[in-house]
């Protein structure tokens, strides 16, 4: 079984949620095109569930619950032994299988293959499409200025 | 393939193999004495086929797990919390226990329930060697006239029935077969 005790939580973290927030289209479309698809075997099959998202409001407000949101889980493990995880959120159950190999091959000695295929561009693509909605909504923002403040 | 991890050995189809096996669990319970084969799971060694299958089905968050003896190793631990996300316990706060009958120990450390609620109990998974319709006498709900169960130790399931409506139910596994005892059923030595 192989064993990868070297990779830090936060790093995983890291991929996990950007899988897990990551838009299908971008995804599949990224992970179609990695050449080396591994096999794999389930050990949770996908499925579809909600969880509570819960809020604070300031660092001292007490925890509340937003809202439920809908999410897909799947766990599976490859042939080496590499077990991935991954919630993701809709109900796409293939882009749950997507992550959770890329979530498994990230631990492997593929993991630069796919941080450069797949990861990287994935990152890039999500933060320009946040600048560019940020720019658009910046574009509408309004100054409000006073022209002339009354006499008295 | 056989790619192996520590989480191997769940449900491959959840939904049907619950529901198989939740059907053979009650049934065994319903009818004290019945043998049926209970199987679809593979918990890690030392936990039987029949024993994991009823962790499986039986076990959630909101159910507290005792890890009796040899059973309470690391691999089975991550298995458990890992398909049932069950809580981990002493046996005096757990819903189910699971180990041999030496490994359990004396019944008094389990819950029996109150007058108010008898329902929380204890429910203890035994792991037998053997599993057959021969030994102990079985009279009481579920069974026609008599049946016949072998029985780890016959005395102190038998103090067990005594405390009606209280005490603790049993289910008995050995590789894929179970077999059950309610608190309900009146034992006799005799065969």
């Amino acid at each position: 079984m192989a064993e990868h005790t070297n990779i830090s939580t936060a790093a995983r973290q890291n991929w996990m949620g950007l899988l897990a927030r990551a838009p299908e289209g971008d995804l599949m479309a990224l992970w179609a095109r990695y050449e080396a698809q591994p096999g794999f075997e389930w050990l949770r099959n996908p499925e579809v569930g909600g969880v509570m998202v819960r809020g604070r409001t300031g660092g001292t407000g007490a925890p509340f619950n937003l809202g439920e949101m809908t999410v897909t889980r799947c766990s599976l493990v490859l042939e080496d032994g590499t077990v991935g995880h991954s919630y993701v959120q809709g109900r796409s159950k293939s882009k749950a299988e997507a992550a959770a190999l890329i979530d498994a091959l990230m631990q492997t000695s593929a993991a630069e293959a796919v941080r450069d295929q797949v990861i990287a561009p994935l990152k890039e693509q999500m933060l320009t499409e946040k600048t560019d909605r940020a720019a658009k909504a910046a574009a509408t923002k309004v100054e409000f200025f006073t022209m002339v403040r009354g006499e008295d | 393939m056989t790619a192996q991890s520590q989480f191997s050995g769940g449900f491959q189809n959840a939904p049907v193999q619950a529901a198989h096996a939740f059907r053979a669990a009650m049934t065994v319970m319903a009818r004290p004495g019945e043998i049926r084969t209970l199987a679809g799971g593979e918990a890690p060694q030392p936990l039987s086929v029949a024993a994991g299958t009823l962790l499986l089905t039986l076990c959630d968050p909101d159910t507290k797990v005792h890890l009796a003896g040899a059973a309470n190793t690391e691999a089975v631990r991550e298995w458990l919390s890992f398909h049932t996300g069950a809580q981990l316990s002493a046996a005096s706060e757990a819903d189910f226990a699971v180990g041999t009958w030496s490994e359990l120990g004396p019944l008094g450390a389990y819950r029996i329930g109150t007058s108010e609620y008898p329902d929380r109990s204890a429910t203890l998974i035994v792991e037998c060697d053997v599993l057959q319709q021969a030994g102990a006498q079985l009279r009481g709900p579920g069974i026609k006239d008599t049946a016949h169960l072998s029985l780890p130790d016959i005395p102190a399931l038998q103090a067990n029935a005594a405390l009606y409506p209280l005490g603790c139910d049993f289910f008995f596994t050995c590789g894929d077969q179970v077999a059950a005892l309610p608190r309900s059923t009146q034992i006799s030595a005799e065969a």
